[in-house]
């Protein structure tokens, strides 16, 4: 299994370094294929992982391969693959969405100036994150980390001719940099107590008391417990950046620059999910305040995400800010201890929204195809204002949206239903079960089910909403309409995949109950005991019998405010009963600051980055005329001075002394040059004069 | 005849013979004869100390030794006349004094 766990990790990057190096020369020949063929085979051998994991269906099941990389003498870093139940539905995850991706690409991309660029990245992008997937410590986790920031930063920056994508991988990549920092001064305050960077390890030492007996020590007599809840935020900070979550989030919507196939391969399913997966991986070790941190971070991020994705025009902006929201919601689950349901939510988030970004770009696909034969480049094919009446064009692409559409807001039978539930019922448990702390006051706890429900009706909302714009009503610009086509077949196949994969009964089987999510998903994932032993820690006894008492009442409330949302969305959009504007006008500013996403990037831009410029400038300019006039060339000036004194010094003495010898020399030379006459028979006789001198000196 | 004296008068003769030679000579080929003389005078000695001091044919086979190296010498020093003869057209060792430069 770690053989297969391996080929799986390293295809991929053979992907990329085949498209990269041969460069245009397959580009004519179809190249796209082999890297579309490396990305089945691996999906292939993850499912054959899956389909040995469920065949032993053990909830503890690990393999861990390790090798030292770096040796300190004190301190070792090992890298190695960890596989668990987890690590195989991820990689079928990722090795799922990145071929159905591929191949999708083949015809999305097609003509493309950097084609076979595009695939090599796509490549590189699938081996870093099987990377973050099977690594077995925060260390190999924190490399494969930054090369999914690298791919990200290249994929967004695909079409780098257009400023707004430069500068949207630019932010992408600076916005995901300050998580890191985090994130690695966790793992440092982590590897410095614990000497490890290994999970396993790190919950084992935790476990025994190594954290509570080194970390006052070693951090000036702090508080062990308190400590350890900074480290898990810490390291959370890399999830907020990744996963987009509150306040780093600002970088995914505008990531919408990239391609489409790219937007739902690394921004929707598989790099986004990685903050999530991180968070699975760190649970056991994160103190109740840590969690609590954790869930209200991604409650907020739930709702305030959904707030906007409601009056955005783009397509694509809606799903990038309803992935936002969606992450929001799996962060919020693993916060308030709902294990299960966060990592649930992450799977069957991945295949719908998968589906959503794919059908989007098919929309778009379509519309560029119209725009292109009207030889109008002005028009955004991505503005839902221009098209609508698109069912009838594009069945496919509009079935596989209801669907999903359907999924994500936890309508019964599809996938979502389940987790979201799972995970709305997990919230409502936990408020349940906040009895004291700073979480009881004014019942604080009580936010987070509100946040989850009210993110949860407002999804419903504007997912049908885009729905209504887009496929229902009259063709707003019917020239455009005229010849707007359904995709070719490599594009929609993917779609109907996923599509399916939507559906509730793939993750529940062998039972069939669509209320339920009893299944082999919650056979083989189970929430690990919490390791820590330092003070208030996660109670998972507790926390399962409060989740099973809010099962059924959490479940009424979700389908009644999921009903909710819908039924607004078809008075506003659908039968037009309530018109968008009056309602806009009369929510005025609510209607505003969801628009313009709640100013975040305007506080960035003034608050936080032009004075940061301004800083720097002053900074830049006490460095010139101070630091460096005066200091730097002032030193200058004197070193010049200096070695004038000395060079005449040297020119005096130490060449004069040199030259003397040389003039001895040349004179001593001069002198005996009359000795060499070159004639043999002189030296023959200055030979016989030394031989007599020598015995005249011998004998006497 | 029998002691080893007349030997050693014998080749000091032949040594200072060929050392006049040498140093005498202007004719390179003329040198080269008195080297003869002198290596023979060698020759002598060492024959007559091998016969008379140490009673074995350590000498003599130096003798044959030298005999060979001789003829070596002579080969490779007539070639080089040869080509001072080439060169210059006549073999005065005095006028060969180029090494001077």
């Amino acid at each position: 299994m770690i053989k297969l766990a391996l080929f799986i990790l390293f295809l991929p990057l053979f992907s990329f370094v085949f498209q990269i190096f041969s460069f245009r020369r397959f580009e004519e020949k179809k190249g796209e294929w082999v890297s579309v063929g490396i990305q089945f085979i691996t999906l292939i051998l993850s499912l054959v992982m899956l389909g040995m994991m469920l065949s032993k269906s053990d909830p503890n099941f690990s393999l861990e391969l390790h090798q030292s990389w770096l040796d300190l003498g004190i301190f070792k870093i090992d890298l190695g693959v960890y596989i668990d139940n987890i690590t195989v539905i991820m990689l079928v995850v990722v090795a799922l969405i990145s071929s159905l991706v591929h191949l999708y690409s083949t015809a999305y991309m097609a003509g493309d100036v950097r084609f076979s660029r595009y695939f090599g990245f796509l490549g590189i992008f699938t081996f870093s994150m099987n990377g973050i997937v099977l690594a077995n410590s925060l260390f190999m986790i924190y490399i494969f980390w930054e090369l999914v920031g690298l791919s990200s930063y290249l994929l967004i920056g695909h079409w780098w001719e257009k400023e707004s994508a430069a500068n949207a991988s630019k932010k992408a990549f600076i916005t995901n940099r300050i998580g890191d920092i985090g994130m690695f001064t966790g793992m440092l305050i982590i590897a410095t107590v614990l000497g490890t960077f290994n999970f396993q390890l790190i919950g084992e030492r935790i476990h025994d008391g190594m954290w509570a007996a080194n970390a006052g020590m070693l951090f000036g007599g702090i508080d062990p417990h308190k400590l350890l809840t900074v480290a898990g935020v810490l390291v959370f900070m890399g999830a907020v950046g990744k996963s987009a979550q509150f306040p780093l989030h600002v970088w995914l919507p505008d990531a919408m620059e990239g391609p489409t196939p790219v937007s739902a391969l690394i921004h929707a399913a598989t790099m986004v999910a990685a903050g999530v997966y991180l968070v699975v991986r760190i649970f056991p070790f994160l103190t109740a305040d840590a969690m609590a941190t954790i869930a209200f971070i991604g409650g907020l991020t739930a709702i305030y995400a959904a707030t906007i994705a409601i009056t955005q025009n783009d397509i694509k902006k809606v799903l990038a800010y309803s992935t936002v929201s969606q992450l929001g919601y799996m962060i919020m689950a693993l916060g308030t201890g709902a294990y299960v349901a966060g990592f649930f939510h992450l799977v069957t988030h991945a295949m719908f929204k998968g589906a959503l970004f794919l059908a989007s770009g098919s929309v778009i696909h379509a519309m560029h195809h119209g725009l292109h034969h009207l030889n109008d480049h002005e028009t955004d094919p991505q503005d839902m204002r221009n098209m609508g009446g698109l069912r009838t064009k594009m069945p496919i692409t509009f079935g596989v949206f209801m669907v999903t559409t359907a999924a994500i807001s936890g309508i019964p039978l599809f996938s979502g239903f389940l987790s979201k539930d799972a995970i709305l019922a997990g919230t409502w448990a936990y408020a349940a079960n906040v009895h004291d702390g700073w979480l009881a006051h004014f019942h604080l706890a009580w936010i987070l089910p509100v946040f989850g429900f009210g993110a949860a009706a407002i999804t419903a909302f504007y997912m049908f909403r885009l729905i209504f714009m887009t496929f229902y009503g009259e063709a707003k610009q019917p020239q455009i309409f005229r010849h707007i086509k359904e995709s070719p077949k490599v594009m929609t196949i993917p779609l109907i995949v996923l599509a399916i994969l939507s559906l509730f009964f793939v993750f529940t089987l062998p039972s069939v109950n669509p209320i339920s999510d009893h299944g082999w998903f919650t056979t083989v994932v189970q929430s690990p005991e919490s390791a820590v032993t330092t003070g208030p820690a996660f109670d998972l006894e507790h926390f399962e019998h409060g989740m099973h008492e809010a099962h059924v009442p959490a479940m009424v409330t979700s389908l009644l405010v999921a009903g909710l949302g819908i039924l607004l969305s078809v008075l506003v959009y659908l039968l037009n009963k309530i018109s968008a504007e009056k309602l806009a006008t009369k929510l005025g500013a609510l209607y505003r600051g969801s628009y313009n996403k709640w100013y975040m990037d305007e506080f960035y831009i003034n608050g936080i980055i032009r004075p940061f410029l301004k800083g720097c400038n002053a900074l830049g300019r006490f460095d010139l005329d101070f630091y460096d006039h005066y200091l730097i060339n002032g030193w200058g000036r004197n070193t010049k001075r200096t070695s004038k004194g000395v060079g005449m010094a040297d020119d005096l003495i130490v060449d004069g002394a040199v030259n003397f010898a040389g003039i001895i020399f040349q004179w001593l030379g001069w002198t005996l040059k009359f000795v060499q006459t070159g004639k043999i028979q002189n030296y023959l006789i200055f030979v016989l004069i030394g031989a007599a001198l020598l015995y005249v000196v011998n004998v006497f | 005849m029998d002691h080893l004296s007349s030997y050693l008068v014998l080749s000091a003769i032949l040594f200072s013979l060929g050392l006049y030679t040498v140093v005498t000579r202007r004719n390179a080929v003329a040198i080269l004869m008195g080297v003869e003389l002198i290596l023979n005078a060698a020759n002598i000695n060492f024959v007559a100390f091998s016969k008379f001091v140490t009673h074995n044919l350590d000498g003599h086979l130096m003798s044959v030794f030298i005999i060979m190296l001789a003829a070596a010498e002579a080969a490779v020093a007539l070639a080089i006349v040869l080509n001072l003869y080439n060169d210059r057209g006549h073999i005065n060792v005095d006028e060969a004094n180029a090494l001077k430069q």
